[in-house]
Formats: C-alpha cells, sequence, structure tokens
C-alpha cells in the first residue's frame, strides 16, 4: 500500500503498526517470523524497500532485538516486533537497551503460554512487559491500544516516548488486535519530536567519542547510574500516564481492563444500560507508568473493582497495590487464549454485587455492531 | 629532530588492565595505528562485548559501542545499516564469538555484512577465570576440564576460519598469529586488509588472532608464545582462507600460507 495520510484504510492491527512506524520515520526494521504477528514482518518486508529503509528478517529474535540496538545507537528510529516465546527471547536485550539508554520501539502481539502456548490472544505477558522481564531495575514505558486506530496513534506516540526518555517502549497488543481489520485513519503530522540524538554513534569525526554501555565497573558509578535511570522513571509516572474512563460518574462497580478485554468491557456496559445496573470502566492506555492516581480517586466513592484480563490476574495486582484496602478489588479471567465474553463479565458482576445470588438481571441480546469492531457472538 | 616511531594518535594513554604478556594490549595497539593510517578515525564505529576486552573503549579514542555477549556482528549489522559509510568494526573472544555468538557470526558471514570482524582466540574464557572455550585445544586444561579436554565430553575444537570458509558471503578470511615479531607484523597485514575490505565495499572480512593468555594457561608470557607456535598453530593453521582479490577460496578449509 501506498501511504497517504488522512483518509481510511481497512488493516490488521499488524500491519497499522508497521504503517504508522515508517509514518513515524522508522527506516530500520528488523525481526523474525511468529504467529500472531507475522502481518506486521510481512508488511515491513514490502514497505521498507519502497521507502528507501532496512527491512531485515534476523536469524533469530536475539538477533532482531540485537539488530535494533545496533539502529538504535546509531541515532536511528528502529522498531522490531514478535510474540511470546520470540519476546522472551529479547529480554536480555531489552535490558541493555534500558542500560544503554537506547529508544527502541518493540511490538508485543500476545499469544497464550506458558511455553509454545498457543497463537490466540493473551494478556499474560503483563508482567514481563511492565515489570522488568529482563535483569536489574528497569522499566519499559508499555502502551496497550485497544483497537487498529489506537495502534497506529500509539505507535507514533511510541517512537516519540522512546526518544524523549531514550528508553525502550513496548506496545502490548495481542492475537486478536494484531489480526483483526478494522478502519484505521493515520494522523497528518506524526513526526513532531525527533529529537537530536548527541549521543548516537555516527564516527568522532570533530567531537568527542560517544560511548554507549551499560557497564559501570568502578565501585559507586552503578548505584550513582541506577539513582539517575530511578528519577527518569519517576519523571515518566508524572507526565505520561494514560487512562480512558468510561461511566465511572457514579459507576456502583468499576471494571478496570485493557486492550481487549477493555472493549468487551465495553460492551458489557453497553449491554447493561437501562437495567439499572451502574458499570463504569477504566481502560489503563499506559500499563507503565500505571494509572494509579485514578484508581485511587474512584476508590473513594465504588463499591468494587472488577479487573478483567486474558491471564491468571497479573494486572489485578497492581490495581491492588494502587488501591491497597480502600475498595474491594474483584478478578475476572480467562487463560490461555479464552476470551471472555460481555456476558460472562456480566455475570461476574451480579456475583460481587450480590454474592448470594438474590440479583438477578435480564441481559439484553447485545445489538449487532460488526461494523464497530469487536463483537464477540460466543455467548455461552 | 625529526619523530621516527611515536604512539598511534587513536590509543588513549592510560595505563592498561590486562595482565602481563596479555594478547589483547597487543591487538589494541594493531588497531590504533592502522586506523590512524587509513585516516578512518573521525569514521569508525567499534564494538566490545564482555570478555577481558569489554574495556576496550578505555584505549581506543573512537565512538564505540559495548556490546552483549556474543551479539556484536547483529548490533553492528544494525549500525552499519544506519551508517553504510562507516568503518564498523567488532572485537571478539573466542566464548564470545565461537560459543555463544555462533549464529550471529555465522549469520552476518553469510549476509556478506560489510563489516570487519577481529576475533581474539586464546583458546579460554579469560574474564570468568579460566573456563573451557569452543576453542579450547584437545587435552587442554581449564578450571571447566581439570583433567585436560576430553572430546568424549566436551568435544572437539572449532576452527572458524574453514567453517566461515564455506559460506559465499565472507569475503576475506585470515587466521594470524601474537607469537612472534614477525607474526605481529603479519597480523597488523591482515587486519589492514580486513579494514581495506570493508571502505571497498567487498562484504565481511574476519581475521583471527591466535593471543596469549599467559594467566590462565598457566605458563609464563614466553612460554605461551611458544604454546602458540607449537600447539595450537597445530590444531588452527595459520594464513589466508579467502581473499577478494585473490580469489582463494578454500571451502575444504585449506589454508593458503600467507
Ligand atoms: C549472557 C552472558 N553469559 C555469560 C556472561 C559471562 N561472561 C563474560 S565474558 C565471558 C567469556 C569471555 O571469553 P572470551 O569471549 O573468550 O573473551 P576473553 O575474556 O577470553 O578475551 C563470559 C562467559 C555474560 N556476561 N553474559
Ligand atoms: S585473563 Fe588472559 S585474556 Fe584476560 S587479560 Fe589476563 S591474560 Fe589477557
Ligand atoms: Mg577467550
Amino acid at each position: 500500500m501506498k501511504s497517504s495520510n488522512n483518509k481510511k484504510h481497512l488493516l490488521t492491527g499488524n500491519e497499522a503498526a508497521a504503517e504508522a512506524a515508517i509514518l513515524a520515520g522508522c527506516r530500520h526494521y528488523y525481526g523474525y517470523p511468529i504467529t500472531p504477528q507475522n502481518e506486521l514482518i510481512n508488511h515491513m518486508s514490502i514497505r521498507m524497500p519502497q521507502v528507501g529503509g532496512t527491512f531485515l528478517q534476523a536469524e533469530s529474535e536475539i538477533a532482531a532485538i540485537y539488530m535494533a540496538y545496533g539502529g538504535a545507537a546509531a541515532g536511528a528510529r528502529v522498531m522490531t516486533s514478535s510474540s511470546g516465546p520470540g519476546i522472551s527471547l529479547m529480554q536480555e536485550g531489552i535490558s541493555y537497551l534500558a542500560g544503554s539508554e537506547l529508544p527502541c520501539v518493540i511490538v508485543n502481539v500476545q499469544r497464550g503460554g506458558p511455553g509454545l502456548g498457543d497463537i490466540s490472544p493473551s494478556q499474560a505477558d503483563y508482567f514481563q512487559a511492565v515489570k522488568g522481564g529482563g535483569h536489574g531495575d528497569y522499566h519499559n514505558i508499555v502502551l496497550a491500544p485497544a483497537s487498529a486506530q489506537e495502534i497506529a496513534d500509539l505507535v507514533y506516540d511510541a517512537f516519540d516516548l522512546a526518544d524523549r526518555y531514550r528508553n525502550p517502549v513496548m506496545i502490548l497488543g495481542d492475537a486478536q488486535l494484531g489480526q483483526m481489520m478494522e478502519p484505521v485513519e493515520f494522523r497528518k503530522t506524526p513526526r513532531t519530536h525527533q529529537t537530536v540524538k548527541r549521543w548516537a554513534l555516527t564516527g568522532a569525526e570533530g567531537r568527542a567519542r560517544n560511548i554507549v554501555k551499560s557497564f559501570y565497573p568502578v565501585k559507586g558509578e552503578l548505584e550513582t547510574f541506577n539513582i539517575r535511570l530511578q528519577r527518569k522513571y519517576r519523571a515518566v509516572e508524572q507526565e505520561e500516564v494514560r487512562y480512558e474512563e468510561v461511566n465511572t460518574q457514579g459507576a456502583e462497580i468499576i471494571l478496570v481492563a485493557y486492550g481487549t478485554c477493555a472493549r468487551i468491557c465495553k460492551e458489557a456496559i453497553r449491554r447493561a444500560s437501562g437495567t439499572g445496573l451502574q458499570i463504569g470502566l477504566l481502560r489503563p492506555i499506559t500499563l507503565w507508568p500505571f494509572p494509579k492516581e485514578p484508581l485511587r480517586r474512584l476508590a473513594k466513592k465504588a463499591r468494587a473493582f472488577c479487573v478483567v484480563e486474558m491471564s491468571a490476574g497479573q494486572m489485578v495486582e497492581d490495581v491492588r497495590l494502587a488501591v491497597l484496602d480502600r475498595c474491594p478489588v474483584h478478578f475476572y479471567g480467562r487463560m490461555g487464549g479464552g476470551v471472555p465474553s460481555s456476558r460472562e463479565i456480566l455475570k461476574k458482576v451480579l456475583n460481587i454485587l450480590a454474592p448470594e445470588g438474590t440479583l438477578e438481571l435480564e441481559i439484553p441480546e447485545i445489538p449487532t455492531e460488526l461494523g464497530k469492531g469487536l463483537y464477540f457472538s460466543t455467548i455461552p | 629532530m625529526q619523530a621516527l616511531y611515536s604512539a598511534p594518535e587513536t590509543l588513549i594513554r592510560t595505563p592498561s588492565h590486562y595482565c602481563p604478556g596479555c594478547g589483547h594490549g597487543i591487538a589494541h595497539r594493531l588497531l590504533a595505528e592502522i586506523i590512524d593510517e587509513l585516516g578512518i578515525r573521525g569514521k569508525t564505529i567499534g564494538l566490545a562485548p564482555v570478555g577481558c576486552s569489554v574495556l576496550a573503549y578505555n584505549y581506543l579514542d573512537i565512538d564505540m559501542c559495548e556490546a552483549a555477549h556474543g551479539r556484536p556482528p547483529a548490533i553492528a549489522t544494525g549500525i552499519k545499516r544506519v551508517h553504510p559509510d562507516n568503518i564498523v568494526f567488532t572485537y571478539q573472544g573466542d566464548g564470545d564469538l565461537a560459543a555463544i555468538g555462533m549464529a550471529e557470526i555465522v549469520h552476518a558471514a553469510s549476509r556478506a555484512e560489510n563489516i570487519t570482524v577481529i576475533f581474539i582466540n586464546n583458546a579460554i574464557y579469560g574474564m570468568t577465570n579460566g573456563q573451557l572455550a569452543p576453542t579450547t585445544l584437545l587435552n587442554q586444561r581449564t578450571t571447566t576440564t581439570p583433567e585436560g579436554r576430553d572430546p568424549l565430553t566436551h568435544g572437539y575444537p572449532i576452527r572458524i576460519c574453514e567453517l566461515l570458509a564455506t559460506l559465499e558471503g565472507a569475503s576475506f578470511l585470515a587466521r594470524t598469529s601474537l607469537s612472534s615479531p614477525k607474526d605481529v607484523s603479519q597480523t597488523k597485514e591482515a587486519l589492514k586488509k580486513g579494514f581495506k575490505t570493508q571502505i571497498e565495499k567487498k562484504g565481511f572480512s574476519l581475521i583471527e588472532v591466535l593471543s596469549p593468555c599467559p594467566v590462565y594457561w598457566r605458563m609464563s608470557p614466553v612460554e605461551s608464545l611458544k604454546f602458540i607456535e607449537e600447539k595450537m598453530t597445530q590444531t588452527f593453521p595459520l594464513g589466508v582462507f579467502k581473499d577478494w582479490e585473490k580469489t582463494v577460496s578454500a571451502p575444504g578449509g585449506q589454508a593458503t600460507k600467507v
């Protein structure tokens, strides 16, 4: 496809990520095939040569992340992408990126695990993405889109954030978001925040040499460096928290979900409208930094939270840490490729509000809104 | 008075952290001399991974990048694709290149990646206190082969030049040694040829340098030079294995004497 802004394209989330990266000025992509992110690497293989960029299929995800590391060290906007097993292989490199303060955008199109798992949607890589994943005290900035459009928007932002903070940024999607086709409109002027990279390796002609490293063998130096890193992370926490609130005013129960699960939660809210049930949603858009403050604020009013994830319960720990014992936090999760339905979520909500089963709800059938995007018809 | 000999500009004057008799210091100096002679200091980017030479950037006054264990060829690829007109080299040990980084070096060579690789073969893991390397000789004692390398347990030494010579993408492959003044000057010639290969955009070049590690070979510096000449070169014959200029190509691994 020819890149043209201001026009709607029907794209998979994976293709939207690739195209947005190109529009954001990324000219170096390294990857290794793995389902469910293949549309991304395939799209890059077609588009990069068209725009004079580099597409290289690496010999492994280990090589891919280090090729990206090299491109980043050389001062370019670089991207790599993978899923589950491949992202696990990249963890050492991601730690090195953080330790060397190199900007890089990494897309994880999550699939079911552990091990080889399967290729269906999952959110079980939350801990890996948000808590570090590799060794040492570091954070990725983690963005969680919930549609192909938002993937495109957040990929632009990911490059800006990576450059501004000299830090790896991970886009945490899943098989559903990556492979589903949706209309996408690319924002007009994405390349707003390209920074001058004086630290980059370009050859030392006419200036003092640059060294890219994460090694601090002299006693005390590494701790000083870590303190500086942590200061940077505090600044990110101050400046970059993003979230969406739906229907939270006066809500009795607040769902907390990101990505695909957040969309299903929105559907649950739509289905409950008119029934008298007051359900709200807080959708973190940045998983790190995590929207702690908004949760604390909502905890003062709501009766309970219910975290919905395609995992055994990972983000729920951060919700609990944010609200502590101010408000009960419940969880509903599906694992191993299971995707929760809006009906399951509503049942869970009823169960929370009236555990004895005294509350019955006639759940109306969902109006068919296929054109609007995600529609789960598998109602048990 | 005319200066006939001086330290290369690219070499930073600072106390060395290498052990007495170590080969790394000699190799660094040769590199610095070549960078000066070719006039490429301002556009050279070097990569040093973990290993005894992880601090190579303390000695070479050029842009440098640290690398994770085994990954220099991948990182160098990323740098070179951004700056195709810069000169990019990696400086790797045998553990780095021939064990954990085997996939990266083979694939960089197969892609004819236009980079220069300096491969310091000291048949040992120096930095981590002298363990078995893929290039450790049969019967050689290391901290993890206290009875000597037994091929039934630990396999046979890997000959990198011979292995890479089977790849069309490799343009210049040579093995030299640091065991005598003559060998040192041949090493310099080979390194220079490696850089020339890159400057002329002829593709992948690798120079394997047999280098002493007296400390973990448990020898005196002089004995370790003898060990290279008498023992190491038996397993790792010196020579040119591939040369784009002379179309020396030895897929069977037969070296042509330099
Ligand atoms: C992933 C990883 N594994 C292990 C190490 C520890 N380590 C550092 S250097 C090294 C081996 C170095 O040997 P070599 O590459 O031959 O270099 P030399 O010190 O002999 O010059 C090892 C195993 C590491 N830093 N990273
Ligand atoms: S341990 Fe061996 S390779 Fe390392 S500095 Fe000492 S002599 Fe050199
Ligand atoms: Mg070694």
